[in-house]
């Protein structure tokens, strides 16, 4: 189903079978499936780069609280990161691997039920994604005695979100699910111990998923063999802003910044965003930079800004987003995001002194370390980097020069 | 004897928590259902689904304010989301927010006063490839011109007709 093709480059996805990594992977045992998840090196497909064999790990060795209770698999269909597009994708045209993967993660992990918690944006892709399902239940890839395994129960179910960026966070996410405000929980417990209903619970993001089958379909030497030593396997990146060819693009982890902007035309860029808006901002003098765990970790979002861009008016639009994301529930976040807008307005009126940007920036490195979630703590990294590289381009400012296009 | 109009919302929520279960867990697949058939979640509304699920209305009241997808107040048949997160902006929505301004004569955060549009902001809409993009309700534009705004309307506007349907939006369902 297209209802936007947005690919740019085959994807590795293309070439798994339907069906075959779950086959594969339901002739091991559990404690094999996980083994060869670990082989792989996967991690986190959504940004945080959590190694995907120690989540499933742990939420396998956790204990349901009571007699009768029983263990969650959540895909985390969230997309909300701006500049963010490649889970659209996968779930317009590869969900039967997504759904795949959930199985596998449910299989290892001794789940009897899935959840896809999908944007509220995205309403109108679940039709499609209802019908794959029906089509896996008819098949017999869901329900009881799935793939012929003696009690082995797993069914899915798709749940909405309703707008709100910070549902992104596991924790957020399931108070969502638990008909709760989407305000993130501390940490520890982590959801694999203590999730969503209290239950143990994995929650795994849509191309994480869908690279686990891939991973059983193809080998996970053949996953592991690309990309680099910490950052193995491809991704895919969503690419938009001044480039010639925005769209999804699947390359190795690893790539530097400039080979990137060469295979979508965005040679000339003056920065770019990596990472969305709670990534940090190159400048093109880091270029050479390796898009990877070690280096410069992302979810897959890539925004290229042009030579005219002006770097205030980016970093404004970043902090309005945040302002309105934020959940409230803790003061650096629910505060500081504000204080910094108000900030970039007066250097926009050409009205702040390097005193007053440097308490700015202290105030943003304090959101990140004292706020509760990732949302706060990486709230203020656009700003900074921005403030890092083009401080000569946003200081000193008179009318005649301020203001993008707004 | 005639059914009041109050008595028919308490007796179809009530359907709506059958469906999806009497559980706080359903709360938020209860008032997406409640939005898309009502545009917008009312006092009264929320008075019964706290009923229904043994809450206090209060903690409904907080659950709907929460999200930017559920209304409290009245919303139009027809919510136009425009987003404003950077690759849009980039893109120059802000022509498209001038000119959908000029079709509905409403600002950002208001409903004509027919009772037919709402305008509002949306944060990134995961469509950065193809911008400036848009939602109408659960309908996506992509690469919208300034000049292709009317048209949109108008193609919303046919559902007025004398046979008109159910709203298109319809999550939950």
């Amino acid at each position: 189903m297209h209802v936007i093709d947005s690919r740019k480059t085959p994807f590795t996805f293309d070439s798994v079978e339907r069906g075959a990594g779950l086959a594969a992977a339901l002739k091991l045992s559990r404690a094999d499936i996980i083994a060869t998840v670990a082989a792989s090196n996967l991690r986190g497909r959504g940004g945080a780069g959590f190694p995907t064999a120690t989540k499933w790990n742990l939420a396998a060795a956790a204990r349901v609280k009571n007699e009768g209770d029983h263990k969650y698999v959540v895909c985390n269909a969230d997309e909300g990161e701006p500049g963010t597009f490649k889970d659209r994708v996968l779930l317009s045209d590869y969900a039967e691997l997504v759904f795949e993967g959930m199985t596998i993660a449910a299989r290892a992990i001794g789940a009897p039920r899935g959840i896809v918690y999908l944007r509220g944006e995205y309403l109108y892709l679940r039709p499609h994604l209802e019908t794959v399902l029906r089509h896996r239940r008819e098949a017999g890839l869901l329900g009881s005695d799935i793939g012929g395994i003696a009690g082995f129960v797993f069914d899915i179910e798709i749940r909405m979100g309703s707008g709100a960026y910070v549902c992104g966070e596991e924790t957020a996410l399931i108070e969502s699910l638990e008909g709760q405000r989407g305000e993130p929980r501390n940490r520890p417990p982590f959801p694999v111990d203590t999730g969503f209903l209290g239950q143990p619970t994995v929650v795994n993001n849509v191309e994480t998923l869908a690279a686990v089958t891939a991973i059983f379909a193809n080998g996970p030497d053949a996953f592991r063999l690309l990309g680099s030593a910490k950052s193995a396997g491809f991704k895919l990146f969503s690419v938009s802003g001044d480039c010639t060819a925005p769209g999804v693009y699947e390359f190795p982890l690893g790539i530097t910044v400039r080979h990137l902007l060469e295979q979508v035309g965005g040679q000339d860029a003056k920065a770019v965003q990596v990472g969305g808006a709670s990534g940090v901002c190159l400048p093109a003098a880091q270029f050479s930079r390796r898009i990877a765990f070690e280096d410069v970790g992302t979810g897959g979002s890539i925004i290229v800004f042009g030579p005219h861009r002006d770097m205030l008016a980016v970093a404004r639009n970043f902090m309005e987003f945040f302002v309105e994301e934020s959940c409230g529930q803790c003061t650096p976040c629910r505060i500081g995001n504000v204080k910094i807008l108000e900030g970039i307005e007066r250097l926009e009126r050409g009205e702040c002194s390097t005193a007053y940007l440097k308490e700015l920036r202290a105030l943003g490195e304090t959101m990140q370390l004292a706020s509760k979630c990732g949302l706060g703590q990486s709230s203020p990294n656009a700003f900074l980097s921005i403030m890092d590289h083009f401080q000569d381009e946003v200081l000193g400012r008179t009318p005649s020069l301020a203001g993008g296009e707004r | 004897m005639l059914v009041s109009q109050q008595q028919r919302i308490q007796e179809d929520i009530r359907a709506m928590v059958d469906k999806h279960g009497r559980s706080r867990s359903s709360l938020l697949p209860v008032l997406q259902e409640i939005q898309a058939r009502w545009s917008s979640v009312p006092d009264f509304a929320m008075q019964v689904v706290a009923d229904e699920l043994g809450l206090h209305p209060a903690e409904v009241y907080g659950v709907v304010s929460f999200y930017s997808f559920l209304d409290h107040g009245p919303r139009g048949r027809f919510v136009v989301r425009l987003c404003r997160t950077i690759s849009c902006e980039l893109a120059c929505k802000s022509r498209i927010a001038r000119q959908l301004e000029n079709e509905l004569g409403i600002a950002f955060g208001q409903t004509t006063p027919d009772g037919r549009f709402s305008l509002e902001w949306a944060n990134c809409l995961g469509l950065c490839d193809q911008g400036p993009a848009l939602l109408v309700n659960d309908r996506v534009w992509t690469r919208v011109t300034p000049d292709q705004v009317h048209a949109i309307i108008e193609d919303c506007r046919k559902v007025f007709g004398a046979h008109a349907a159910q709203p298109a939006h319809a999550s939950g369902a």
